[in-house]
């Protein structure tokens, strides 16, 4: 006798696997200047190696930094240009595309205000928005959402943060509520047996109602996105090869873009990749590095093109906890460091450029001797995409999305 | 029975437990707390065990196949290349010239070819990882089911999760790891737990201790390699102090160093002892090392065990194990009384975790926190097929439940092991649903309801859920709305 309904489709073990989303009303200060505009967070986890993705090539001591694993313009596959001094990462054709025509910005030698080297830590500084690890019953996107009034499109009591997966990441915690989508693939409770169930939960456990009125109201938003999509089933639970996870890079985001997209659809987003520790064979240029960010580029197509018009009016912030250490370690990979790059992409920021305050990679230059040293605090960057592409105001910012942030000035400029 | 002794016995199955099945709150009787204590004295092992493979059997069993299947392919790919060069010297070479473009996708088509044979071949030969996992599921998910209680278990299942490891990575180990390292010690002292997790095949492979050498060790020289610090930092971030209690980068580091050599034999070149644990010095790094202020002069393995011995005793150890404890069986936020109670149980106890446990289910402390703890996914699902009295499992559709509702066995996304929280969960409900009413659909033709709420939960249960499964238009429906209830969700 069989515990558990039939065997998981493929689509489904995908998406169930670890990748969130959320989102919330429509800001009513950016509509009142006639725009609409869409904030998609990815929160890569477990690290990104920033000097792996995006190498300063015009630094002369790179190559003794890195040797052989050092990402070239000469390499095998080359490096793509950015400017005189940085290259992108080969795996990201699409990331380079965007960038040549203003549609991206890379922000490098960025952290958040962590200095420890804590993944667990780490990511709840960068997803709460606090200075330090340890308070997490919130994330700024959740706050960034209480904060902005509703435009009177959808009551602000109830809108939602969404997620995909099981289990919801802490930047869309908090006080407005989290909606979860999930594939619809197996035979769903029917409408009756929902409201029943609703009934009981309104009589018995409020928080258990507000969940699943949450997801009521989502099946009722549209029908269930990704309808139609070719993927075929596949009963095999085999760990995830690249090609799968290239997939389910790209059924995640895309399925993120087109709720974004929706006329009636939520404005703001956030989901999470994993899979960037690599302290083993980091492989920059042809293993697992090269792999991920070619996923996640492909991630950044999918975004893309299920934008649709709404593309013009996105922005989708990349963002890691932290950097990993600027030699190569014992394993051909990196350990945990600090200081890394963030991705900026989408139709309605200003880009084509590297934002950095390059702090060298000579041994003194490095932070403790080991890591990229951070020359950028990522709240300004968070800060000035809220302000300027949600219209959050800046006092809001100083005090209630980045607590204590006073001091960090919100960067200008990245919104066209 | 006493309407508030059967309370009692339902909560000790709900919060200590596996949840109530057909039986068990009679076996509890009037004393859970005495019953709860019992079933520690009782063996852990799993009887059908034994025809399960060790870990470093299994593990040599994959590389086996492994090695054989790239031996296919590269035989498939010979053979191919070696085709397709007889045909295409015989077409004519000013063709060829005349179509340079047409000339480079015949290339990338030849190429495609070779590479599909190559494929095709190595398929033929089967993964047995995977058949070994879905074994080790299923025992260990039946064990579950068929405990009396299931507060041992539990106890398992905690510290599987606390000393996690991925299957993603190490498939064949991941069942066997837990039966040898982790039931083998759930119930002893946590020094012992700890010293044999550590020194397991498959979490050393985890946190990639396998390739890591000391800078200056034989092998670290030759090879111009060194130091991984994953397994280091985690052990005192995760295994044992917990974050922020005061180690720092180079306690890591110098711990990092002493774990080198700590590895495992290579299946290849050993067919009786590959995959096993061994010390091997050419990579270890020479010489002292000072961690937590401490000087460790061994020059073998027992550096390693002497570190990990001092860590298990650190007072930091004893409370962040007793808070993920009382975390996990009692409230997210626990009673620091009880948290107090079991840290210093550990510390008076030499770490004694059946002690600890002991003290857990004595303390009233816990049984006084209101039951709002929201089960994790698995708990769940045990919960709900234990009530129908179900023991058996098909492991393919058990795992593939669990992936959907995001706690797929022995494969957390990292090495902190699923949270423990409601706030990562609950919004994961509604997907449960989903699992709900699909298994109420499978099993309505053979479980009633009604005999769930009165004979396995001697009818406590609140009475707007026995109001709503009443009313409800099916069997189907009714049993859905029994599973999705606070009653089965909260603890």
């Amino acid at each position: 006798m069989g515990v558990v309904n039939h065997p998981p489709t493929r689509r489904e073990l995908l998406v169930g696997s670890g990748a969130l989303f959320a989102w919330s009303q429509m800001p009513r200060i950016a509509r009142a200047e006639g725009r609409d505009p869409r904030l998609l967070v990815i929160v890569l986890r477990g690290a990104l190696d920033g000097l792996g993705a995006v190498a300063p090539v015009g630094d002369p001591d790179w190559i003794s930094l890195r040797g052989d694993r050092a990402l070239v313009l000469d390499g095998k596959p080359p490096a793509l240009p950015l400017d005189a001094f940085f290259a992108l990462n080969p795996a990201m054709p699409n990331l380079h595309r965007l960038y040549k025509s203003g549609k991206a910005a890379i922000v490098h030698a960025v952290a958040t205000p962590y200095r420890e080297r804590s993944h667990f830590d780490g990511q709840d500084v960068l997803e709460s928005g606090f200075t330090k690890p340890g308070a997490t019953a919130s994330g700024w996107l959740n706050r960034a959402l209480l904060s902005l009034e509703g435009g009177g499109r959808v009551d602000p009591r109830g809108s939602r943060a969404l997620g995909i997966g099981s289990v919801t990441p802490l930047v869309v915690r908090g006080s407005a509520p989290v909606m979860t989508w999930v594939p619809q693939k197996l035979l769903p409770a029917s409408e009756d047996t929902q409201s029943r169930l609703l009934d009981l939960y309104q009589h018995t456990d409020p928080k258990l109602a507000t969940v699943l009125q949450a997801r009521m109201k989502l099946a009722s938003l549209s029908g269930a996105p990704g309808r139609g999509d070719p993927m075929s089933d596949d009963p095999t639970l085999a760990p995830p090869g690249i090609a799968r996870v290239r997939a389910y890079f790209a059924e995640a985001a895309g399925t993120a873009a087109r709720y974004l997209a929706k006329p009636d659809g939520p404005r703001v987003g956030a989901m999470g990749f994993v899979g960037w520790d690599t302290h083993i064979a980091e492989g920059v240029a042809s293993g697992q590095l090269y792999n991920l960010l070619g996923a996640l580029d492909g991630a950044f197509a999918a975004i893309e093109s299920n934008m649709g018009e709404a593309w013009r009016e996105t922005a989708v912030a990349v963002v890691t906890e932290f950097g990993r250490t600027a030699r190569i370690n014992g394993t051909q990979g990196t350990d945990h460091g600090t200081g890394t790059v963030a991705f900026l992409i989408g139709g309605g920021l200003a880009g084509g450029r590297v934002i950095a305050d390059w702090p060298g990679l000579k041994p003194a230059q490095l932070f403790e001797d080991r890591d990229l040293k951070p020359t950028t605090d990522l709240r300004a960057v968070l800060k000035g995409l809220l302000r300027d592409h949600l219209r959050v105001e800046e006092r809001v910012l100083a005090d209630v999305i980045f607590p204590g942030s006073a001091d960090i000035k919100p960067m200008g400029g990245l919104v066209g | 029975m006493s309407n508030s002794a059967k309370a009692d016995a339902v909560l000790a199955l709900h919060r200590f437990g596996m949840g109530p099945r057909p039986g068990s709150i009679a076996a509890i009787g009037g004393d859970p707390r005495s019953a709860l204590i019992a079933e520690l004295d009782r063996p852990l092992a799993l009887p059908a065990a034994s025809s399960l493979p060790s870990s470093a059997k299994a593990y040599r069993t994959v590389a086996d196949a492994n090695a054989r299947r790239t031996a296919r392919a590269k035989q498939a790919q010979q053979q191919a290349k070696k085709q397709q060069m007889a045909s295409a010297s015989g077409a004519s070479g000013d063709q060829a010239q005349a179509q340079p473009e047409g000339q480079a996708q015949g290339y990338a088509q030849e190429k495609d070819a070779v590479e599909m044979a190559a494929k095709q071949a190595a398929d033929a030969i089967p993964d047995p990882g995977r058949p070994i996992y879905l074994q080790e599921a299923k025992l260990r998910t039946e064990a579950a089911l068929s405990a009396d209680i299931g507060f041992a278990e539990r106890l398992v299942w905690f510290w599987s999760n606390h000393f996690c490891i991925s299957a993603n990575k190490i498939q064949s180990m991941s069942g066997a790891y837990e039966r040898e390292a982790v039931r083998a010690n759930a119930l002893g002292r946590f020094v012992d737990l700890l010293q044999t997790v550590e020194s397991h095949p498959a979490m050393l492979f985890y946190l990639d201790n396998l390739e890591s050498m000391g800078a200056n060790s034989t092998a670290g020289i030759n090879r111009n390699r060194g130091l991984n610090e994953n397994i280091a930092r985690e052990i005192m971030e995760l295994h044992t102090l917990g974050v922020r209690t005061g180690y720092s980068q180079d306690d890591v580091i110098s711990f990092a160093n002493v774990m080198t050599g700590w590895t495992l034999v290579p299946p290849g070149a050993n067919p009786q002892h590959g995959g096993e644990f061994t010390f091997n010095p050419r990579l270890h790094e020479p010489g002292g090392q000072t961690v937590l202020g401490k000087r460790y002069e061994q020059d073998d393995a027992e550096q390693g065990r002497a570190v990990l011995r001092d860590l298990a005793a650190h007072p930091a150890t004893a409370t962040h194990v007793a808070t993920k404890l009382a975390r996990h069986f009692v409230a997210d936020e626990p009673p620091p009384v009880l948290v107090e109670q079991m840290a210093k149980a550990f510390r008076d106890t030499d770490g004694d975790l059946k002690q600890v446990a002991i003290v857990m289910v004595s303390s009233d402390d816990a049984w006084r926190a209101p039951p709002l703890k929201l089960k994790r996914p698995g708990e769940w699902v045990i919960g709900m097929v234990r009530a129908t009295g179900i023991t058996a499992v098909d492991p393919v559709r058990y795992t593939g439940g669990q992936e959907l509702l995001g706690e797929a066995l022995w494969r957390p996304s990292a090495p902190k092991g699923y949270p423990d929280d409601e706030a990562s969960w609950i919004d994961g409900v509604g997907r449960r649903l989903d699992v709900a009413n699909n298994f109420a659909e499978r099993i309505s033709g053979m479980a009633d309801p009604q005999a769930i709420i009165e004979d396995v939960f001697a009818s406590q249960i609140a009475s707007e859920v026995k109001q709503a499964v009443g009313r409800a238009e099916s069997r189907q429906q009714a049993l859905a709305l029994l599973f999705m209830s606070a009653d089965f969700q909260r603890r």
